[in-house]
């Protein structure tokens, strides 16, 4: 694995091995100190063309954790607000010798570019509505922690998928890792051929209490200006999942941020069955296993090999 | 349809009152002998191998191989199992003049027609700015007689700028030359605008080329709709964004009695419009891509914008299937290449943010020729066919090999298989769809109107 760009770069076997990695380094978090140092004297770019809170914190302390020199750039402030081209400014960074750079990109496939200009390893944060893999890879990691493997599980995707990557990155990951999985919401915001990658396709909630895991996607205001819905309150009273639409046994997720009340009811945010502390807590480790697999073990996923030092250890 | 306009200044009579169509550097007339070359010219009747002597840029004898000497002086091509066609026609191409010349100007434009075996181009008039007044059009045809080495025609557009509100003086265009009107790079969105274009036309002549999709439809997309834009996360063109409008405008050309070019059609939808439209004897002409005839939307999974971004956007094999279908019976009048020349720079960005178009002169034979003949799904007779009738919509005949004619033919290394861009391009744009492809079939030289307007570097003419 030299760059991660989407779930179709990895196996079942790369992801467990990234998901065995990612709790060892979960332990790390519990201990007093909290660094590893594994990345010492690397330096690791993360490159926002975005607005990302949970995303570019998660991965500046991540490559933090693992001792890296972070450089990060936002893009604005910085000289793409200028008119610098993304190959412009990738050079420039390379100036610095990364060994990765973390990117996120309005736009679909900026990481896969910038992995063919430069000699670091590549990670895609988030290209346009293309893939988040690394989203996925924590959320599968939030429910392996909660329930185990996703083989065999029913999990249900709500909401826009036309305009998600986290959609699309997880509907392969949780397909990949043995999941059936259906995508659930208005036709007008389901993508033309979605079937295709292996999911069931609904336009109703009816049938939801099959569900094992209930996924929901964010309801993003700027849709209706462009009549994918109607109204908020219409897309709520069909397609918003709360308490009363769930089962006990039934988990609920969510990439955040929330619209409480739009998509996902307050009460079913407040309870226990909501995995989305696990997930923001699972990002960390899992990105601290993403730049692990990628610079410190040479690109090769080694599920067998001995966890990670903590400073002041012997290694 | 190019009738004499009584009444307007007549600057040139060499042609019912209209200037002459096209415009090319004056240069020296060729006197070649090619020799035991395959001739193919269907409608010539001209099969098989013969001698062919150009005697100042007129093709003066065709006989048996082996049958015609040499006089002193004369190049000789010794071309025994080379092919020889009457060149090609495109009458779709942008050459970026006036105001974007670092992607293409008239001169490296032509020379990239050249190098595909053209001999005669229609420029299109979504220039910076568009081509919109007689002055334009006379200035690029006078530029074109010092600068270009293959015949060019020139468009301009049904709407003054291209901004859809008011037509051009379309009339007074048509004295300085312009070919045929299109706003081609967008779509007439209004339906009113186009009938009155349909309406003054009678009039004035020159047909009206149209770029169809309706920009409602296709909203921010950027590749076809369908399973690998779902899989991309790339917002989709849907084919009905084409075909409804081709509907559209085929009910109003025919209303009208109007002449209309749909260009570059992609979808089995479209086809069908157009299919409908010709039984019911509307004037309606249409053409096909070569990208549009050997690609599919599966090709954007590279994300490669250089090679596989344009508008159209490439579709799915059952589009593809039936371009092929609809070239072969005819629904399809000619292959166009809407040779798009892009700078690096405007290509070297995210998929969604680079430029549209891929140039195409270079590559249009030998890419059908190696992806549709060779595999036997069409015939070489129609590839040269549908190369070569681009002209016909707009009163420019093929070209043919006949006794007599002027000389516009190219001679093609049919078995030679080259890398595309290897050898760099005769286009100031590296934007081929082909680039990196491995092709059969070489174009070693054109003879464009008499002219030598094109000779493979690593090709030369002995001397007898």
């Amino acid at each position: 694995m030299k760059h991660l760009l989407s779930i179709d770069d990895l196996d079942p076997e790369q992801i467990e091995g990234l998901l065995d990695r990612a709790e060892s380094f979960a332990e790390v978090s519990k201990r007093d100190i909290k660094k590893v140092p594994a990345l010492r004297g690397r330096t690791v770019v993360t490159l926002f063309y975005e607005a990302s809170t949970r995303t570019s914190s998660s991965f500046e302390l991540a490559a933090k954790r693992l001792s890296a020199d972070v450089v990060s750039v936002k893009a604005s402030g910085s000289s793409v607000e200028k008119g610098e081209s993304l190959k412009d400014t990738v050079e420039t960074l390379s100036a610095y010798d990364p060994a990765a750079i973390v990117i996120r990109h309005p736009q679909a496939g900026a990481a896969q570019m910038l992995s063919q200009w430069v000699d670091a390893a590549v990670v895609n944060a988030g290209d346009g509505m293309h893939q988040h893999p690394s989203q996925a890879l924590l959320d599968l990691f939030a429910l392996r922690q909660r329930i185990g493997s996703a083989e065999g599980r029913k999990i249900w995707i709500v909401g826009d998928v036309l305009h998600s990557r986290v959609a699309r990155s997880n509907i392969q990951a949780f397909s990949m890792m043995g999941a059936e999985v259906t995508v659930a919401g208005p036709p007008t915001l389901m993508p033309r051929g979605i079937e295709a990658s292996g999911c069931e396709v609904r336009h109703s909630l009816d049938g939801i209490e099959e569900a094992d895991v209930v996924y929901l996607l964010r309801m993003q205001n700027e849709r209706m200006d462009e009549s994918f819905v109607p109204s908020i309150r219409e897309y709520a009273r069909l397609f918003q999942v709360n308490s009363r639409r769930l089962g006990p046994r039934q988990l609920v997720m969510h990439p955040g941020p929330v619209n409480r009340g739009v998509e996902i009811g307050g009460d079913v945010i407040d309870s226990d069955r909501c995995l989305i502390a696990d997930q923001v807590a699972s990002g960390l480790a899992v990105r601290m296993a993403i730049l692990f697999e990628l610079l410190a073990h040479g690109g090769e996923t080694n599920t067998t090999s001995e966890g990670p030092v903590p400073i002041g250890e012997p290694a | 349809m190019n009738e004499v306009i009584d009444g307007l200044p007549d600057e040139g009579a060499e042609n019912g009152g209209l200037p002459a169509p096209l415009v090319q550097r004056p240069g020296p007339e060729a006197t070649i002998l090619i020799r035991g070359a395959e001739l193919l010219d269907p409608a010539a009747g001209l099969e098989g191998a013969h001698d062919l002597l150009v005697e100042d840029g007129r093709i003066s004898r065709i006989a048996d191989a082996g049958s015609i000497g040499a006089a002193e002086g004369v190049e000789v091509i010794e071309a025994e199992g080379f092919h020889v066609f009457p060149a090609f026609f495109d009458p779709h191409v942008h050459f970026r003049t006036p105001g974007q010349e670092y992607k293409e100007d008239l001169e490296t434009g032509t020379r990239s027609a050249a190098a595909g075996g053209y001999a005669g181009v229609i420029a299109m008039a979504n220039t910076s700015p568009p081509v919109s007044t007689a002055e334009q059009v006379e200035a690029l045809r006078d530029r074109a007689s010092h600068v270009a080495s293959v015949p060019v025609g020139f468009t301009a557009t049904v709407t003054r700028d291209m901004k859809g509100r008011e037509l051009t003086d379309m009339a007074e265009l048509r004295q300085a030359g312009a070919v045929a009107f299109t706003d081609d790079g967008r779509p007439i969105a209004s339906a009113r605008i186009l009938r009155r274009a349909l309406q003054y036309q009678a009039m004035t002549g020159g047909r009206i080329a149209l770029h169809e999709e309706d920009p409602e439809l296709s909203g921010k997309g950027v590749m076809n709709e369908g399973v690998v834009s779902s899989e991309l996360g790339l917002r989709g063109v849907p084919p009905i964004s084409e075909s409804t409008m081709i509907g559209r405008d085929a009910a109003i050309a025919g209303y009208e009695g109007g002449a209309i070019q749909i260009q570059h059609l992609s979808a089995v939808e479209s086809i069908e419009q157009v299919r409908r439209a010709k039984a019911d004897g509307v004037d309606i002409t249409c053409e096909v891509t070569p990208h549009h005839l050997c690609l599919t939307d599966e090709a954007v999974r590279d994300l490669d914008a250089s090679k596989h971004k344009m508008n159209p956007p490439l579709r799915t094999e059952a589009d593809r299937q039936a371009l092929i279908e609809a070239l072969k019976d005819g629904t399809i009048d000619c292959i166009a290449t809407d040779h798009a020349p892009h700078a690096v720079h405007e290509k070297e960005v995210p998929y969604e943010a680079a430029n549209m178009g891929v140039t195409g002169l270079e590559t249009a034979f030998a890419s059908v020729y190696t992806e549709l003949v060779l595999p036997g799904t069409i015939s070489l007779g129609l590839l040269v066919e549908k190369l070569g009738c681009g002209g016909t919509p707009f009163g420019i005949d093929p070209f043919t090999l006949a006794e007599g004619s002027r000389a516009n033919l190219c001679l093609i290394d049919l078995d030679a298989e080259w890398v595309v861009g290897e050898d760099g391009y005769e286009s100031r744009s590296v934007n081929s769809w082909c680039a990196g492809e491995k092709l059969r079939g070489r174009v070693l030289v054109t003879l464009a109107d008499g002219q030598v307007a094109y000779r493979l570097r690593t090709f030369s003419l002995g001397v007898a």
